[in-house]
């Protein structure tokens, strides 16, 4: 555990070496620029994992006896009885189970009240952390406040510093293909120039892989971040990024305008955030989250508590308590009275510390004086604002970053950006940022923080999903969609269901990330982005579609209810039976409000998916022309999506059920091989000859994508146009009846004997649930009030409790199931069947459609709102400017040559120059009149002489009396 | 000296000067006068007297003679190109 450190701060400045690797080395390297940063990710991949391994072995999950783990609430050992409960949830389950002593007689009931434990008599136990610095930057001042570079390591650091890493490897895989365009010049046909033609520059290959590398040392900072203060550094870096990546194509007004704003939207929402940093650095006197060991300068260690400790101290059983801070801070007492004898209300520190001012004793007993009224004050409910405050504060931070309404609007527009950029940026990392931060910050949100979070992640969500049922961008349906998950993952964390929405975001990553690098393929081949170009692409691109399939199908939910299902349905049936017993929890209709919605979503969801994917890839193609050129991507691209299609399939499974899908899969990817499916698209090296010689090309797709063109030369048109025709299709049904069968009885007989084995070695526990819940914040296990709002927040695990079973999590996945059918058969009737008109839909409903389709509004809303104002101002202030304030200047440039004309005038002529000549005039006279005195008359001279020595004999007789020698 | 116009007459007078002046030398340096003395401290600053009054009354001819070679007059105040 002690390398932990070290691994993490390898893996985040792999990234940053190799930034600036390519920084420098742009030209050499060309395009060896992509390994240097794909190894670099990779490196920091297989340290990442290198460090799961590690935490694995000290810390496993909760609910396997395995060696090593000791922070462990209660560990109850007999419950084998419970664990065998078939269930969906079948591992929450067993995560209760072990780590709850059996409920005491009357517990059911849970105690309502504000911050009751509501599980039992056992102490919150800590969760496994391990926090420390790297490095102090500085500290300042008496308390002193500590800028350092820290790390915070738990179960939540581990499993995103994996997923980011896997997804970013991925990914640069992947963009080594999708980016070849840019290893020679470029014709970028949406430029046009003022001459009419279109723009021709150089490829800009490395700076897109510079950029990438940045990306990935940003996020992961952000993640090994143990300050808050850290997280802004790396939130603005991950900022940044995002605007160079979007910005790519910069000579694209359409890209750079999007850069741009996407950086401000995100601006705004930091204000809010560095709002909140202010209130927590003032109040609480520190920005990390772990706790703090310092040296003071007389050599004495201290520790410091961390934020999470602060607010959720040992003390009050890690329940949210107001800190001493705030309360302090806003504690009032009255200090006078009016004249109509009402209470003046002062600050009741002040009042202490005056009170205290005068006494021997001074500041020690003030402060002791200021401890004890503290409990009081906290109970009278000062403070607590600030709490709200402070949580309001990092939450508008998140806001921004995760796209959240009213910030949604930069993200639709990110699609600008290269698709790579698209599939790693703005669907699984920096939009998760926001995520992970709420997740993250969970202990010091308040119940009513949560509030505002839900609101606006019902908000959001609705929002995302409508607009995407009208978009005809495939990028833009996948940009909703993600602006939609979004807000259903803040949705389910302001509903108390913190693992929920955390696996949410896990899993979502995976698949959506999935989603857009296949629909990058797909605008690849067809050139295009717009979804009524497409159709029946199925038979072009069999690997595309089919993953493409995984990703809907995992982003809808699809399962066999309570048995098995895709990532998907995991972590949506979390976040609905977390919705539902909130609802239980509060029984009014405004609390399942937030049920309804989030069904809602999840059917909405399906449905403009399934649109999506029926309108790309089934049916008849839309335009012959796109439908003739398109092919199956090189392998560099096809791979990673299926490497990620299959996380998509199983992140969330119980590990030990893998066996299962490991077999299945193997029967896949045999037969494919078998069939050739990949033929197609990767021919060997004896067919590549055989095209070279015929001048038929049998496989033009194939040859084309062995000498990496993405555009087929159009010399090979006439013949492809020809030969797709001719071309073998793959054969109608590959899947025989005795081969599925041979399929089934070998997937279920292998996958129960290597489940039996994996789980003979004890680690039948560890799945993406389990090890999310060792990262619990300490505390959250327990319901919550807040203190303004008189609803209760159930806690997570209340949902699963057996006692629950059919009132929660029954509804809530079959309601789930029903969602998603609903949702494919509604966009099979449109799309694929088409029993249902699209078309006359949409002129029944045009207000709505149009409302929809123009993104409800909120472009046009801001700039009349902000941007037309700004503009107003603006111009007057330019008005202003040009008016008077460069009048006023040019008036003052006047006013100085005036009287430097003047002062010449004055000052120099008259007095400087007249004192000169008149000096030189009176020498001059005396000059002249010195001259009368040489006459040149000897006489005169001669009595001169006379005269002087006269003269001198006088002044000497004055001064010299002689005495006469004797 | 200072009232001869006569270039001689000048030089007469300076003659006049330079002996007058040696009498006092010899008077004011006799034992009469001074108690510290050898005796002949002003017969022999006379004595430099008569040298110098000598050479200078030949230099002093020697320009008289070039005055008058130039201006074919020796009277002083013809002598005044040097004002100025």
């Amino acid at each position: 555990m002690e390398h932990l450190p070290t691994i993490y701060g390898a893996a985040v400045l792999l990234p940053l070496a190799s930034f600036f690797i390519i920084l420098i080395f742009a030209q050499q390297l060309g395009k060896f620029a992509a390994w240097v940063a794909t190894s670099a990710i990779l490196v920091a991949g297989l340290l990442s994992f290198l460090a799961l391994g590690t935490w694995l072995t000290h810390h496993w999950p909760a609910g396997v006896h395995h060696g090593g783990h000791e922070e462990h609430a209660a560990p109850v050992h007999g419950e084998a009885g419970a664990r065998n409960q078939k269930s969906e949830s079948g591992y929450f389950v067993a995560l209760i189970q072990e780590s709850v002593p059996p409920p005491a007689p009357g517990h059911e009931t849970a105690a309502h009240g504000a911050n009751e434990a509501g599980h039992g008599e056992h102490e919150a136990a800590e969760k496994p952390v391990k926090a420390g610095e790297y490095y102090t930057l500085g500290q300042f001042g008496p308390r002193p406040l500590r800028i350092t570079i820290s790390y915070y390591v738990d179960a939540l650091t581990v499993l995103m510093f994996c997923m980011v890493t896997f997804i970013a490897t991925c990914i640069h895989f992947y963009a080594i293909g999708y980016m070849h365009d840019e290893l020679t010049e470029v014709k970028d046909k949406e430029v046009a120039l003022s001459t009419g033609k279109f723009l021709e520059r150089p490829g800009r290959y490395p700076r897109f892989f510079q950029y990438l590398s940045l990306f990935c040392f940003s996020m992961l900072g952000l993640v090994l971040s143990g300050n808050i203060a850290m997280v802004f550094v790396f939130w603005e870096l991950v900022g940044i990024c995002s605007y160079f990546l979007i910005g790519f194509y910069v000579e694209r007004k359409s890209a750079s305008t999007a850069a741009n704003k996407a950086f401000i939207v995100n601006r705004v929402g930091d204000f809010g955030m560095i709002i909140g940093l202010m209130v927590i650095w003032s109040t609480l006197g520190t920005f990390s989250f772990g706790p703090v060991s310092w040296t003071d300068d007389a050599g004495m260690n201290h520790e410091d508590p961390g934020i999470f400790d602060i607010v959720r101290p040992a003390a009050a059983n890690h329940q949210l308590i107001v800190p001493d801070g705030m309360v302090q801070a806003d504690a009032k007492e009255p200090t006078g009275e009016t004249r109509h004898g009402k209470p003046v209300m002062g600050s009741g520190v002040a009042d202490i510390v005056r009170d205290h001012a005068s006494s021997r004793a001074g500041l020690e007993s003030a402060d002791s004086e200021i401890a004890a009224r503290t409990p009081d004050w906290r109970a009278q409910g000062y403070g607590y604002w600030l709490l709200v405050l402070a949580g309001l504060g990092i939450f508008c931070g998140c806001v921004g970053k995760s796209a959240q309404f009213p910030l949604h609007v930069w993200l639709p527009d990110a699609m600008e950006g290269p698709t790579p950029v698209s599939a790693l940026v703005h669907s699984a990392t920096m939009v998760a940022a926001g995520v992970y931060l709420v997740g993250r910050f969970f202990p010091v949100f308040t119940p009513e923080v949560l509030l505002v979070i839900a609101t606006i992640g019902a908000i959001t969500m609705l929002l995302g999903a409508s607009i995407a049922f009208t978009a005809f961008d495939i990028k833009r349906v996948l940009a909703y969609s993600t602006v939609s998950q979004l807000g259903l993952m803040m949705l389910a964390l302001g509903l108390g269901g913190w693992l929920a929405g955390l696996m949410h975001l896990v899993t979502h990553a995976f698949f959506k990330s999935m989603l857009f690098m296949c629909s990058g393929s797909v605008i690849h081949a067809v050139h295009s982005n717009d979804m009524r170009k497409m159709g029946g692409l199925y038979k072009k691109m069999p690997v595309t579609a089919i993953t493409m399939l995984i990703g809907c199908l995992a982003i809808a939910g699809v399962s066999v209810p309570f048995i098995v299902g895709f990532s998907g349905y995991y972590s949506k049936d979390a976040i609905l039976e977390q919705a539902l017993s909130f609802w239980r929890a509060n029984q009014t209709p405004q609390a399942g409000l937030f049920f309804v919605l989030a069904l809602l979503g999840a059917a909405m969801t399906t449905t403009y998916m399934f649109r999506m994917w029926f309108m790309t890839f089934a049916g008849q193609p839309r335009d012959h022309h796109a439908y003739d050129h398109a092919h199956e991507s090189p392998p560099v691209m096809y791979m990673p999506v299926v490497v990620l299609s299959v996380l998509a399939v199983s992140v969330a499974w119980n590990y030990q059920y893998i066996g299962y899908f490991a077999i299945a899969a193997a029967f896949f990817v045999g037969r494919a091989l078998q069939q050739g499916w990949f033929k197609y698209i990767r021919p060997s090296h004896a067919e590549h000859e055989d095209v070279e010689h015929e001048t038929a090309a049998h496989y033009p797709v194939a040859h084309h994508a062995q000498t990496g063109h993405v555009f087929p030369a159009h010399a090979h048109a006439p013949e492809a146009t020809v030969l797709h025709g001719a071309r073998p299709a793959p054969s109608e049904s590959p899947l025989t009846w005795g081969w599925v069968a041979l399929m089934l009885v070998c997937t279920v007989v292998g996958g129960f004997v290597l489940q039996k084995g994996i789980a003979s070695r004890g680690i039948e526990g560890l799945s993406l649930a389990a090890l999310l819940e060792q990262a619990r914040p300490t505390g959250t296990l327990a319901d919550a009030t807040g203190a303004w709002t008189k609803w209760r927040w159930p806690n997570e695990h209340f949902a699963h409790e057996p006692a629950n079973f059919s009132t929660i999590v029954v509804p809530a996945t079959l309601l789930a199931s029903a969602s998603w059918v609903g949702g494919i058969l509604l966009a099979g009737a449109f799309f694929w069947w088409r029993a249902l008109n699209a078309e006359d839909v949409r002129r029944q409903f045009a207000p709505i459609y149009s409302l929809l389709s123009n993104k409800w509004w909120f472009d046009e809303l801001y700039d009349a709102i902000f941007i037309q104002p700004t503009m107003v101002v603006s111009r007057v202030i330019a008005g202003i400017d040009k008016r008077w304030i460069d009048g006023f200047l040019d008036w003052l440039a006047r006013s100085c040559v005036w009287f430097s004309r003047v002062w010449d005038m004055i000052a120099d002529r008259t007095l400087v120059d007249g004192f000169v000549n008149l000096l030189a005039a009176w020498t001059y006279s005396l000059g002249v009149s010195l001259h009368a005195v040489q006459t040149g008359r000897i006489r005169q001279y001669v009595m001169f002489i006379v005269i002087g020595a006269f003269a001198i004999f006088f002044l000497i007789s004055l001064f010299w009396s002689p005495t006469l020698a004797r | 000296m200072a009232t001869k116009r006569n270039a001689i007459g000048v030089l007469l007078g300076i003659e006049l000067v330079l002996n007058g002046a040696n009498l006092n030398f010899v008077a004011f340096g006799s034992r009469f006068l001074r108690s510290d003395t050898i005796g002949l401290d002003g017969e022999l600053m006379a004595l430099f007297v008569i040298v110098l009054a000598a050479a200078e009354a030949a230099v002093a001819l020697a320009i008289a003679l070039n005055f008058y070679n130039n201006h074919t007059t020796i009277d002083v105040d013809h002598a005044d190109e040097l004002k100025g």
